[in-house]
């Protein structure tokens, strides 16, 4: 069974760890950049709607 | 079990490409360039803008350059190898594989222009898309290694981004834009061939044909001292036009008489030296007379905004 499995080394787990943070990370800017630029091209008319 | 029972494990490759490699892929130096480059012309472009999207303009700018960069890396690798300049990048080292590069330098090209258009406008993200085309196609993959004025056209794609950073602000390419995009430009060819006059054997080996190595240095040598006698002149223009104060006018005459002065001692170069020390003095000087020309004008620009009464 362990054969068919591909052990990563050291070197290569440590690679792919940075990697997923570096993903991690530009998505989760991505996600604010967009929601932030949101309210501002709304402007203050994002306040004026029915509550 | 699984699909992946016939894969052979030869085709089985993992890779030890941090997200550093990847950084490096994006050509960091010379994207510091492009970001401060198009700050100055989006924040010398006339009319408020939401520092947000001021920010995220910047931002997009950066990341098409760097795109560009990744492009260039995928298709440059065969000739970076030779190069001593080049050998340490991330593709011929084979620490990030070509078709990796490719695949990352398309996505972020994909998503810089996006973000530009739908967040900014559409002027500059057109100006970028064709940027990136210009540099990853007309420059890399044609210009670089058929012609000689390959640095000279290629050059454009560098000079861009004061006007992407003035579109972005104002949707309109101006007059005051196109000025700065000709300072970048024939900065260029005189930056770049005191990098070719040392470098020459590298472009050699490669097979590129840089200036040097085709018409010969002499020729070089005064083609960049041509390119200096305009530059200094028209890096002046926007005082001149009365758009700018003369504070900045004073900076650009003496930075541009400096410039003038390192390209004439490499003009008067001896044929026999092989050091070339003016060479890349003027190398040196080339970067640091850009960086000052283009504070000179943001500091220009700020301070006559602060200094003018309000609502004039």
């Amino acid at each position: 069974m362990d054969d068919n499995l591909v052990t990563m080394s050291p070197a290569q787990k440590k690679a792919q760890r940075s990697r997923n943070i570096a993903i991690g990370v530009a998505l989760a800017v991505l996600v604010v950049l967009f929601y932030v630029a949101t309210i501002v091209k709304f402007g203050p008319s994002i306040l004026d709607r029915p509550l | 079990m699984a699909v992946v029972e016939n894969i052979g494990r030869e085709e089985i490759r993992l890779s030890e490409a941090t997200a550093g490699d990847y950084f490096a892929l994006l050509k960091p130096r010379v994207m510091s360039l492009v970001v401060f480059t198009a700050i100055v012309g989006l924040v010398a472009a006339p009319g408020a803008m939401n520092p947000f999207i001021a920010i995220i303009a910047i931002v997009a700018i950066a990341v098409g350059a760097g795109a560009s960069g990744a492009l260039n890396m995928w298709y440059d690798a065969d000739i970076d190898h030779v190069m001593s300049r080049t050998s340490k990048r991330p593709v011929p080292l084979g620490r990030v594989l070509p078709g990796e590069a490719l695949a990352f330098g398309l996505v972020l090209s994909a998503l810089s222009v996006l973000t530009l258009g739908v967040l900014v406008n559409w002027l500059s993200a057109t100006l970028l898309a064709f940027t990136i085309f210009f540099y990853a196609v007309i420059y890399t993959m044609w210009l670089k290694r058929s012609t000689p004025q390959n640095i000279v056209i290629g050059g454009a794609a560098g000079a861009i981004p004061p006007v992407i950073g003035w579109a972005a602000a104002t949707g309109t390419v101006s007059l005051e834009s196109v000025i700065l995009f000709l300072v970048i430009f024939l900065w260029t060819p005189p930056h770049f061939w005191a990098l070719a006059l040392f470098k020459a054997g590298d472009y050699g080996r490669a097979g590129i044909p840089m200036m040097p190595n085709v018409a010969g240095e002499l020729s070089t040598r005064r083609q960049m001292f041509v390119y200096a006698l305009i530059l200094a002149p028209l890096a002046v223009l926007p005082a001149v036009l009365g758009y700018v104060s003369w504070g900045y006018g004073i900076a650009a005459t003496v930075l541009g008489a400096g410039f003038v002065w390192k390209t004439w001692a490499v003009l008067a170069m001896s044929s026999e030296d092989k050091v070339m020390k003016p060479a890349k003095q003027l190398f040196a000087y080339s970067i640091v007379y850009l960086f000052l020309i283009f504070t000179a004008y943001l500091l220009d620009v700020v301070a006559w905004r602060l200094l003018a009464p309000v609502g004039a």
